[in-house]
């Protein structure tokens, strides 16, 4: 296949910068999207250009450190992370345009680079059950009803990639946030912060400068782990609960 | 075009002293610090003799703790908990995406919850036995006996692992083990685990007891008067060479399999913390161990970057086979009988079947394929490359509903990086290479041979002998991070305090101007090939010649290849961009150049080893049915290797391994 692309180039944080077109021949469609630009970059180097700034690490749909707008969605036209787009999603002589995520909460550090640190700061702010080590009782102590352990995994699978903030017009996290709230939420472990847990998050998201949820639901669309929008309501019922205690 | 910092190797093999031309033998290690009497009570006793740090001293000491996975993550959060200064870096943008996430199948546990038979002297039994007697006794009963604690751990903080409807936990049985002692959160324990184990991460960085860097990558280590005092780092967004000095180093900074270049490993993996730790003194232990994974998906094209894992758990009801007949094998295998068949596995390990461990399963697919009866396409003048795993069975068996349930994720999986629907057509699955069993050499403390240097998970090299059975890598690299190191460095730093060092010493400047010669030299080389092409053909040397089967002629052959390699890739190796930036390449570039280092002594390591064990296959030494001949007579000891300078052949020190509770015997699977 050979394909054209149109790629954001930003040489650094506070740069402006520009969409440079290049094209790639001898793409298969058995190659990955990252692997397709892998290609690109090699051909830059021979040509003496500097390569293209792009994250991924495990290249399998996992780590969540890949991610790029291609075509205007959030990794691409499958439901899936860029790692795991693969180039028979496209067509000979397809033009595509790939751009960093979008989300002035997610600054550009370099070309398709972005930095999503707001996210830890999220949890950090109690994302996370406080169990010293060493403290824990028997596993078995507390069991833990399999519909509730369901949902509670359903959650926890977000892998923390941002798709959710680029694809949401108002550049909120709450999907993100929503995930983990619901996670350690369902949790008879995660009862004693639950309500100092939300609150806390809500504020860090704010504070971080992503925008709030008006209910549009893109971010469950574009979610490469197909996180459920309703993690939000959890998200929005915990909240009220929690004001009112 | 100048190669300064390293010249041409001298032909040394008429040297005195030199063993195959291209090693020395040292001293033995003698000591490697377990405490002695009835296994059982060993970690106790180490635990009661390590000396206490009370509460208001521990703010005065630092450490700092290099890769946050499972075994750095958290060992970070429980010395932060205890009340230490810790730093802890990472090179990734968060320590959530350490490749512990990528870990699909599980973690074993001695918690006897399915009451058959279980224990912890069996986990240890299966852990040594399966490591094919080349791991310590000592180290490997702790971690079963650590196990059962790792689980509670994580239950309280929240990790959702599978349950029964009776809200108890589940279990499965893994590769290579006759009892079901694996604890999993579908195909996602690994990521489960690390949330977890980030989460409480996080929660010290919050609380201020971690000071987190992320996108910062170690480039060389510090040592004062013989001791591990700090890192000099690279912040990756500001090219800024950071210098962090503290009491104690931990390195956890995960395997090395990305030498082969393709690999399960996430693309950054790489050898460059504990390499720099190797050049400074710390031995290097057993690097020639690699476990090669069975069921990864096959190779397609050769502009490939990265191989893809399939959870091993998939053998439990997938079954394993080729065609009977060479002709067969380009036929659509649903047209194939059933008589036409041949589920190998099922009919040479008739009590193991398609479980037995990952070096059987690998090398017997690799002998169906080199038999000429391997499927899916042919891949350059190799033949084809696969074998087929197939759930026809089980879907008739369990319901394609209940497969789906078990295994939905990693057929989603499969068939988004294939495009074929494993539903319908059997998977195709190829070893490749996953987890490597050699790292930095530790003592039962987990302290490398520079006092002060601690190393933990993948890193070391010490749990898991010359192979891993499934589920036992999150299980090490836990019960290091959380249960073993916050003991063992309470000891090292108790015995201090140690004199203070600032950013003018000696050692803190020679460490730095290291540091930027090296960067300085990649990026004014101008040299023609890309840091990627050079790993490729590193990769396909490593692949062919140390790979699943390695011969004398074949490694000799890869090492002086290798040289070569090394040579021009310091002469003409092209690496675009500036110092000061963000810069891929660059730090592509680093990390190649050590890999290259680190590939010449897995040669010479397989080189030495002349028996079969585990990850390591010498074609020479094989019984009569062709499997793995161990040489126990000979062999039965830890190959720690000492860098001896620049171009100096590199010396070597056995640990000789004593079995005091488990009896050597061959071992069999059928």
């Amino acid at each position: 296949m050979r394909i054209t692309l149109k790629i954001w180039r930003q040489a650094g944080p506070k740069d402006s910068g520009r969409v440079a077109t290049y094209q790639v021949d001898d793409v298969s469609e058995d190659m990955s999207f990252l692997e397709m630009l892998d290609v690109l970059n090699e051909d830059l180097n021979d040509k003496g250009e500097e390569p293209i700034a792009f994250d991924s690490d495990c290249r399998e749909g996992i780590c969540g450190q890949c991610g790029v707008v291609i075509n205007g969605q959030p990794h691409g036209p499958e439901v899936t992370t860029t790692c795991q787009l693969h180039m028979r999603s496209f067509k000979d002589g397809d033009t595509i345009t790939v751009e960093p995520w979008r989300a002035s909460a997610f600054p550009v550090i370099k070309d398709l680079v972005v930095d999503r640190g707001a996210f830890d700061r999220i949890i950090q702010a109690g994302g996370f059950i406080s169990a010293n080590t060493g403290a824990a009782p028997e596993a078995h102590a507390v069991p833990v009803p399999k519909k509730k352990a369901d949902r509670a995994f359903e959650a926890a699978a977000c892998i923390g990639c941002g798709a959710c903030v680029a694809a949401c017009p108002n550049a909120a996290a709450m999907l993100f946030m929503g995930a983990k709230i619901t996670h350690l939420g369902e949790l008879p472990q995660g009862q004693p912060e639950r309500w100092n847990r939300v609150r806390a998050m809500v504020n860090q998201h704010d504070e971080e400068g992503f925008g709030g949820c008006t209910n549009i639901g893109a971010c469950s669309a574009a979610c490469p782990k197909e996180i459920p929008l309703d993690v939000i309501s959890t998200l929005n019922k915990d909240l009220f609960t929690s004001l009112r205690k | 075009m100048s190669h300064t910092i390293y010249p041409e190797p001298a032909t040394r093999s008429e040297e005195e002293g030199m063993l195959h031309g291209l090693y020395r033998e040292g001293d033995p290690i003698s000591d490697a610090k377990a405490p002695a009497g009835p296994i059982q009570g060993r970690w106790s006793q180490r635990k009661f003799d390590a000396k206490l740090v009370n509460p208001a001293n521990r703010r005065k000491l630092s450490v700092i703790v290099v890769g946050t996975g499972l075994a750095g993550g958290a060992g970070a959060a429980t010395l932060g908990e205890a009340g230490y200064n810790v730093k802890a870096f990472c090179y990734n943008d968060s320590p959530r995406r350490a490749h512990s996430i990528a870990a699909q199948g599980g973690i074993n546990a001695a918690k006897n919850y399915k009451e058959d038979g279980d224990s912890t002297y069996r986990l240890f039994y299966d852990t040594v036995k399966g490591g094919d007697y080349r791991s310590r006794e000592s180290n490997v009963y702790r971690l079963a006996e650590v196990s059962a604690t790792i689980i509670d751990q994580c239950v309280a903080q929240g990790v959702p692992f599978a349950r029964e409807y009776g809200g108890l936990l589940d279990n499965r049985s893994f590769g290579g083990v006759q009892v079901s002692r694996t604890f999993y959160a579908r195909g996602q324990t690994g990521q489960q685990l690390l949330i977890g184990a980030y989460q409480a991460l996080e929660r010290q960085i919050a609380a201020g007891t971690v000071e987190m860097f992320t996108r910062h990558e170690m480039v060389e280590l510090i040592v004062v008067d013989g001791r591990a005092r700090g890192i000099i780092a690279r912040d990756m967004v500001t090219g800024e060479i950071e210098t962090h000095l503290a009491d104690a180093v931990v390195l956890a900074s995960g395997g090395y399999g990305n030498v082969f270049f393709l690999s399960t490993n996430a693309m950054g993996c790489n050898v460059t913390a504990t390499w720099r730790a190797h050049r400074k003194g710390a031995y290097f232990g057993n690097p020639c161990y690699t476990q090669i994974h069975p069921t990864c998906i096959p190779v397609h094209g050769d502009k490939q970057s990265k191989l893809t894992l399939m959870s091993e758990s998939l053998r439990n009801d997938g079954r394993i086979w080729v065609p009977k007949r060479k002709e067969d094998c380009d036929k659509d295998p649903r047209q194939i009988p059933e008589e036409d068949r041949d589920y190998y596995l099922e009919r040479i390990y008739p009590s193991f079947g398609n479980l037995v461990p990952r070096d059987i399963a690998s090398r017997q697919a690799k002998n169906m394929c080199d038999e000429g009866r391997g499927v899916g396409p042919e891949v350059a003048g190799q033949g084809r490359r696969g074998v087929y795993l197939d759930f026809a069975e089980a879907i008739e068996r369990m319901g394609r509903d209940a497969v789906s349930a078990k295994y939905g994720n990693l057929f989603d999986m499969y068939e988004r990086i294939t495009g074929e629907n494993p539903y319908e057509v059997p998977m195709r699955i190829y070893p490749a290479v996953h987890y490597t069993m050699g790292g930095l050499w530790v003592d039962y403390d987990l302290e490398s041979t520079i006092p002060g240097l601690f190393v933990a998970g993948e890193a070391n090299f010490s749990d898991h002998g010359a192979n891993r059975l499934g589920a036992s890598a999150l299980m090490q690299g836990l019960s290091d991070g959380y249960f073993v190191l916050p003991n063992t460095i309470r000891d090292y730093l108790a015995s201090g305090p140690y004199p203070k060092v600032d950013e003018s010493h000696p050692a803190v400047v020679e460490a730095q101007e290291a540091v930027r010669r090296r960067i300085e030299h990649f990026l004014t080389c101008n040299g023609t090939r890309s840091v990627d092409s050079f790993h490729r053909e590193l990769g396909l040397l490593m692949w062919e010649y140390c790979g699943m089967e390695r011969t004398e002629e074949g490694l000799k052959y890869a090492i002086e290849k290798i040289r070569e390699l090394k040579k021009e890739f310091w002469s003409n190796v092209r690496v675009l961009g500036g110092a000061e930036e963000l810069n891929q390449s660059l730090e592509r570039a680093g990390r190649v150049a050590d890999l290259i280092e680190l590939g010449e002594l897995m040669c010479i390591d397989a080189l030495h080893r002349r028996e079969s064990c585990g990850g390591h296959f010498r074609a020479e030494s094989q019984t009569e049915e062709g499997e793995a001949l161990r040489d126990d007579e000979d062999f039965a000891y830890v190959a720690a290797w000492e860098w001896a300078g620049e171009n100096e052949p590199p010396v070597l020190h056995k640990e000789d391994l004593v079995y005091e509770f488990v009896e050597m015997k061959q071992r069999s699977y059928k």
